[in-house]
C-alpha cells in the first residue's frame, strides 16, 4: 500500500520534472518570467527551510544573506570588472561569513531573542548597504552586466528560467541529502529538545551554526543570479518584508517537508499572479492566510504522511 | 579504582542552597543508588555532573579529570550518559532515529559527505544503524524501530531513553527514576536490565529511584542525602536499617 | 549654540524619545513577564493606536477642537478600544497556542504582525496620514534651547500614566495577581486566581499603553504611518532587553536610556542620523550577547 502510493508519487515528481523541462517550448515571456522567480523563490525558500524547518531558529532576517550575494557579485562585476562565474564562490564565502558572524554569538541565545537579533541584523545590512558608497547607497547598483554561458550571452528569459531551475533542482536535491544524514538529524534533534540533544554529546551551538551557514549559502548563491537577472540592485529589494515573505513560504507550505516548502514557493508566487484583482492587498492577503495556517494547520498544507 | 569523583559541590539558586557540600565516590563497575525524599537535591547532582547545571563550588572528576564547567555535550563525548526524570525523547522522530542520536558523537561525517554520499558516509550511516539496532535490541524494542516515538506506551518510551543512552558508548550511565510510571513486569525486567547492562556492556551504573525495593535488589552501594546534604550511605542493609535515613523519609516523631 | 545648550537639547529631545519607547516597552515587558511570550504585533498595536486616536480626534474635533480637551478625550477612548483589540488578539492568536511549540507561537504573532501592518497599509494606501491637531509652538526658553508646552505636557502625561500603571501593579488585587502569576501560574491556578482574565488584562493594559504612545506620536510629529511600528517595536523590545525583560521599572529605565542614548549618540561625529537606527540595533546586539538579563532583569537558571 505504501510502496504503491510511493511509486505513484515518484510517477508525478517525473512527470512534473518533464513539464517543467519542457515549459519554454510553449510558454510566453511572462509565463517564463513569472516561473523564473518561481524557482528563486523555491531556492531561497529551501534555505530558510534549513534554518526555520530543520534546526527550527526563527530568522528575521534571512534576506540578508540573499542581499550580501548579490552585493557581492553586482560590486564585483562592476567596480572590479571580474567575471560573474568567479563571483559565486565569492558570493558563497561573503554569505557562509556573515552567517558565522551573526550566529557565532547569537546561537546561544533563547529562540525569541534570536528572532529579534536576526531582524535587527537584517535591518543593519539593509540600512549599511544604504549609507555606504561601495553599495552605490540608496539608488544601488545599476548596469550589472548580464553574463556569458559557452559564448551565449544570458539575455533572455529563457536563460534564466533554465538557471534558476536548475539551481533550485540543486537546492531541492541538496536538501534532501542533507535532511537524511546525520547533520539533517541533528538539526532535527536540536529543534525538538535542545536539551536533550546536549545530553546525547550533541554540541548545539555548533549543530545550529552549520544550519545557519549552510542557510546562508543557498541565499548568498540566489542573490548573485538574482543580481545579474535584474541587471540592477537596491536596498529596498532587500526589506524586512522580503525575509518575512519567504518565511512565509515555508510556513504555508510545511517547515521541514521538502515538497511542501517547494509548493509554498509556488504559493508565494502563484496566487499573486491568478488574483490579480487582490492588488495592493496581496501582502494582506498572504499575511491572513499565514494566521489561520498557523493556528488551524501549523504543519502546514503539504500532508505529513507524503513528506 | 574510582570513575567518578564528586568533592564538596555546593550549588546555589538564588538564596536556595540545593546541594550542601555533597561528596560521593564512584567505583568502576559498580551499580550505585541515590536516593533521599522529595526535593533533596537528586536530579540536581546529576546535572551538575552532567553539565546542566553550574555548581557554585567543588570538584568532580570523571577517570581523573576535571569536568567541573564542561559543557554537556563533552561530558557525553567523555563517556557519560544520562536518562532524564521526565522523559525527553525527539517526539516526532522514529525511535532509530531518535536512538540515532546517541551515535552523533561517535561519528563524523559532515556537509559535504552528506550531500554527496560518500563511500565513507555509507559505511558510517550502515555502522550507525546496526549500532542502534543493537542497542534497541538490548533493551527488547527493535520490533518498534520505526514507529514515532511519541505513539509508543510509556514503558517503550521509556526504553527508548535507556537505548538512546547506550548508544552513546557510554562508560558511565546515570538513570533518573528509571522505574517511575512503570508496572511490576516492567520493574523486574528493568532490573534484569541494569544488571545486564554492568555485565554485559561493562558500564557503570549510578541511579536515583523512589522504588526501595527496586534499589535494594539491584544497588552494590547506596547513597541517601537530604537537603542537599550526604545523610548516609552504605550497603543496602546498612542504609535500611539507619535511623537517620528513617528519619529522612518518615519525618521525626516528635515533629 | 554652546556645547552646552546642546547637551539641554538633546536631553530634551532624549527625554521624549524615550517615554514614547517606555510606554510601548511596558506592554512588551508586561506579557513577557507573564506569559513569555515576545509580542511581536506589540509595535503595530502601537501604529493602530495612533490611527484609531487618528480616527477619533477626526469624529470628536467639531465637538471638542483641535486642542487638548479633545486629545485628552479622544486618547482615552482609543486606549479602551486599542486595549480590547489586544485582548481581541489574544484570545484569538494567543490562547489556541499556548501549548504550541515556542516556534509556532513566534510566527503566530509574527502573522499577526503583518495583518495589522497590511491592513493599515491597504487602508491608507501607504500614506501618510496629517494628525488633526493645533497646539501652536508656544513654550518656555532656556537660553537657547527651547521646549515647546506639547513637549511639556507629553513627558508629564507619560509620566502620569507609568504613575497610574505602578499604583494599579503595586496596589490593586489585578497587579498583586499579574505578579502572582508571572512567578507561577499553575499555582495560582491552585490558589483560585482567574489567570485567563488576568492574562487578558495584562494584554489590556498594554496595549492601551501602547495605543496612548501612538496617538502622541501622532500628536508629537504631526503625522503617522503604516510602518512607524516596525522600528519603534523593535526598539521599544531593545528598550525592554536593556532594562530586563519581565521588569517594570526596568522597561521605562530602558527606554529613557534607548532615547538618551539615540540622542546623544546621533551628535558624536562619527556615527550621523543615517546610521541612527544601525545603532540602535548594534546597542541591542551586544546586550543581547553580554548582558540579556539587562540591567534590572534576574538571572534564571532554565529547569532541567
Ligand atoms: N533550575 C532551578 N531553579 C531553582 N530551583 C531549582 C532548580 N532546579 C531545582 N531547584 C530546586 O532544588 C531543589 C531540589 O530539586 P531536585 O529536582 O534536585 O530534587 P530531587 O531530589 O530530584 O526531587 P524528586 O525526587 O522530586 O525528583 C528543589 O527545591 C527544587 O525546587
Ligand atoms: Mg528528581
Amino acid at each position: 500500500m505504501l510502496a504503491k502510493n510511493k511509486i505513484k508519487l515518484n510517477n508525478i515528481y517525473a512527470l512534473l520534472v518533464v513539464v517543467v523541462l519542457a515549459m519554454p517550448l510553449v510558454a510566453n515571456n511572462y509565463v517564463l518570467n513569472t516561473f523564473s522567480d518561481v524557482w528563486f523563490y523555491v531556492i531561497v525558500c529551501l534555505g530558510l527551510n534549513i534554518v526555520v524547518g530543520y534546526a527550527g531558529l526563527l530568522d528575521l532576517g534571512y534576506a540578508a544573506f540573499f542581499a550580501v550575494g548579490a552585493y557581492t557579485t553586482a560590486i564585483l562585476t562592476t567596480t572590479f570588472g571580474m567575471n560573474f562565474w568567479l563571483t559565486i564562490p565569492f558570493a558563497m564565502l561573503f554569505a557562509a561569513l556573515s552567517g558565522v558572524i551573526i550566529g557565532g554569538p547569537t546561537l546561544r541565545l533563547r529562540s525569541d531573542y534570536l528572532a529579534i537579533v536576526t531582524l535587527g541584523f537584517g535591518e543593519i545590512v539593509r540600512l549599511t548597504a544604504r549609507n555606504l558608497d561601495i553599495t552605490g547607497g540608496s539608488s544601488g547598483i545599476y548596469g550589472i552586466e548580464r553574463p556569458f554561458f559557452f559564448g551565449i550571452e544570458m539575455n533572455g528569459n529563457i536563460h534564466f528560467y533554465y538557471a534558476f531551475l536548475l539551481l533550485a533542482f540543486l537546492a531541492i536535491f541538496v536538501s534532501y541529502r542533507l535532511q537524511y544524514s546525520r547533520l539533517g538529524r541533528a538539526w532535527q534533534y536540536v529543534r525538538e529538545d535542545e536539551d536533550a540533544a546536549e545530553a546525547m554529546g550533541i554540541n548545539r551551538v555548533r549543530v545550529k551554526l552549520s544550519a545557519y551557514v549552510i542557510g546562508a549559502v543557498f541565499g548568498g548563491v540566489a542573490g548573485s543570479f538574482f543580481a545579474v537577472k535584474m541587471t540592477a540592485i537596491s536596498p529596498e529589494t532587500f526589506m524586512f518584508t522580503q525575509s518575512i515573505l519567504i518565511l512565509l513560504g515555508v510556513v504555508i507550505g510545511g517547515m521541514g517537508k521538502i515538497p511542501g516548502v517547494v509548493c509554498g514557493a509556488f504559493i508565494l508566487v502563484l496566487f499573486p499572479e491568478i488574483f490579480r484583482f487582490v492588488g495592493d492587498m496581496r501582502l494582506l492577503a498572504f499575511a491572513v492566510i499565514m494566521l489561520i495556517i498557523m493556528l488551524k494547520r501549523p504543519q502546514g498544507l503539504w500532508p505529513s504522511r507524503l513528506g | 579504582m574510582s570513575l567518578l569523583e564528586v568533592k564538596d559541590i555546593v550549588l546555589k539558586f538564588g538564596g536556595l542552597t540545593v546541594i550542601d557540600s555533597m561528596n560521593m565516590t564512584i567505583k568502576e563497575g559498580s551499580i550505585m543508588s541515590l536516593i533521599g525524599p522529595n526535593g533533596a537535591g537528586k536530579t540536581s547532582i546529576f546535572n551538575s555532573i552532567t553539565g546542566f547545571y553550574q555548581p557554585n563550588s567543588g570538584q568532580i572528576n570523571f577517570r581523573d579529570k576535571p569536568i567541573l564547567r564542561k559543557k554537556p555535550h563533552k561530558i557525553t563525548q567523555a563517556g557519560m550518559a544520562r536518562t532524564f526524570q521526565n522523559l525527553r525523547l525527539f517526539k516526532n522522530m522514529t525511535v532509530i532515529d531518535n536512538v540515532k542520536s546517541g551515535m552523533h558523537c561517535r561519528s563524523h561525517t559532515g556537509f559535504l559527505g552528506s550531500v554527496l554520499r560518500s563511500p565513507a558516509q555509507r559505511r558510517e550511516e550502515k555502522e550507525i544503524t546496526e549500532h542502534c539496532e543493537k542497542c534497541l535490541d538490548f533493551v527488547g524494542i527493535l520490533d518498534q524501530e520505526n514507529r514515532s516515538a511519541a505513539t509508543l506506551s510509556y514503558g517503550d518510551q521509556r526504553r527508548v531513553e535507556w537505548a538512546r543512552a547506550l548508544a552513546t558508548k557510554p562508560k558511565f550511565l546515570l538513570l533518573d527514576e528509571p522505574a517511575a510510571g512503570l508496572n511490576f513486569d516492567e520493574k523486574q525486567q528493568l532490573i534484569e536490565l541494569i544488571k545486564r547492562i554492568r555485565d554485559e556492556l561493562d558500564i557503570t551504573v549510578l541511579l536515583i529511584e523512589h522504588d526501595m525495593g527496586l534499589v535494594m535488589k539491584v544497588s552494590e552501594y547506596i547513597y541517601v542525602i537530604d537537603y542537599g546534604k550526604n545523610i548516609a550511605q552504605g550497603l543496602p542493609e546498612e542504609v535500611k536499617n539507619d535511623p537517620k535515613v528513617i528519619e529522612a523519609y518518615l519525618g521525626k516523631d516528635d515533629d | 549654540m554652546s556645547t552646552l545648550d546642546i547637551f539641554l537639547q538633546q536631553l530634551a529631545n532624549g527625554l521624549i524619545l524615550g517615554s514614547f519607547y517606555s510606554m510601548v516597552a511596558l506592554g512588551y515587558t508586561m506579557v513577557y513577564g507573564i506569559i513569555k511570550l515576545l509580542n511581536f504585533a506589540h509595535g503595530d498595536i502601537y501604529m493602530v493606536g495612533g490611527f484609531v486616536g487618528l480616527i477619533t480626534l477626526s469624529l470628536l474635533s467639531p465637538f471638542l477642537g483641535a486642542g487638548w480637551a479633545g486629545i485628552l478625550v479622544a486618547m482615552i477612548i482609543s486606549m479602551i478600544l486599542v486595549g480590547l483589540l489586544g485582548v481581541l488578539i489574544q484570545r484569538i492568536a494567543y490562547v489556541p497556542m499556548l501549548s504550541a511549540p515556542r516556534l509556532s507561537i513566534l510566527i503566530t504573532a509574527l502573522a499577526v504582525s503583518m495583518v495589522l501592518y497590511n491592513f493599515v497599509m491597504s487602508m491608507t494606501s501607504g500614506e501618510y496620514k496629517a494628525f488633526p491637531v493645533d497646539l501652536g509652538y508656544d513654550g518656555l526658553e532656556f537660553g537657547n534651547v527651547f521646549i515647546t508646552y506639547t513637549q511639556i505636557i507629553l513627558v508629564s502625561s507619560t509620566a502620569t500614566l507609568m504613575l497610574i500603571l505602578h499604583f494599579f501593579i503595586s496596589k490593586t488585587m489585578y497587579g498583586k495577581a499579574m505578579r502572582a502569576i508571572a512567578i507561577d501560574q499553575d499555582a495560582c491556578r491552585l490558589m483560585g486566581i482567574n489567570v485567563k482574565t488576568i492574562i487578558a488584562m495584562t494584554f489590556f493594559v498594554g496595549s492601551a499603553l501602547a495605543c496612548a504612545a501612538g496617538v502622541m506620536a501622532g500628536v508629537y510629529y504631526g503625522s503617522i504611518h503604516f510602518f512607524m511600528g516596525f522600528l519603534i517595536g523593535l526598539k521599544a523590545f531593545t528598550a525592554a532587553v536593556i532594562g530586563g525583560i519581565g521588569s517594570i521599572p526596568g522597561a521605562v529605565l530602558g527606554g529613557l536610556i534607548l532615547g538618551l542614548l539615540e540622542s546623544f549618540g546621533t551628535q558624536l561625529p562619527f556615527i550621523g542620523s543615517e546610521w541612527k537606527d544601525v545603532f540602535a540595533f548594534g546597542i541591542l546586539i551586544i546586550l543581547l550577547l553580554f548582558k540579556p538579563t539587562g540591567l534590572l532583569g534576574k538571572t534564571e537558571i532554565e529547569r532541567m
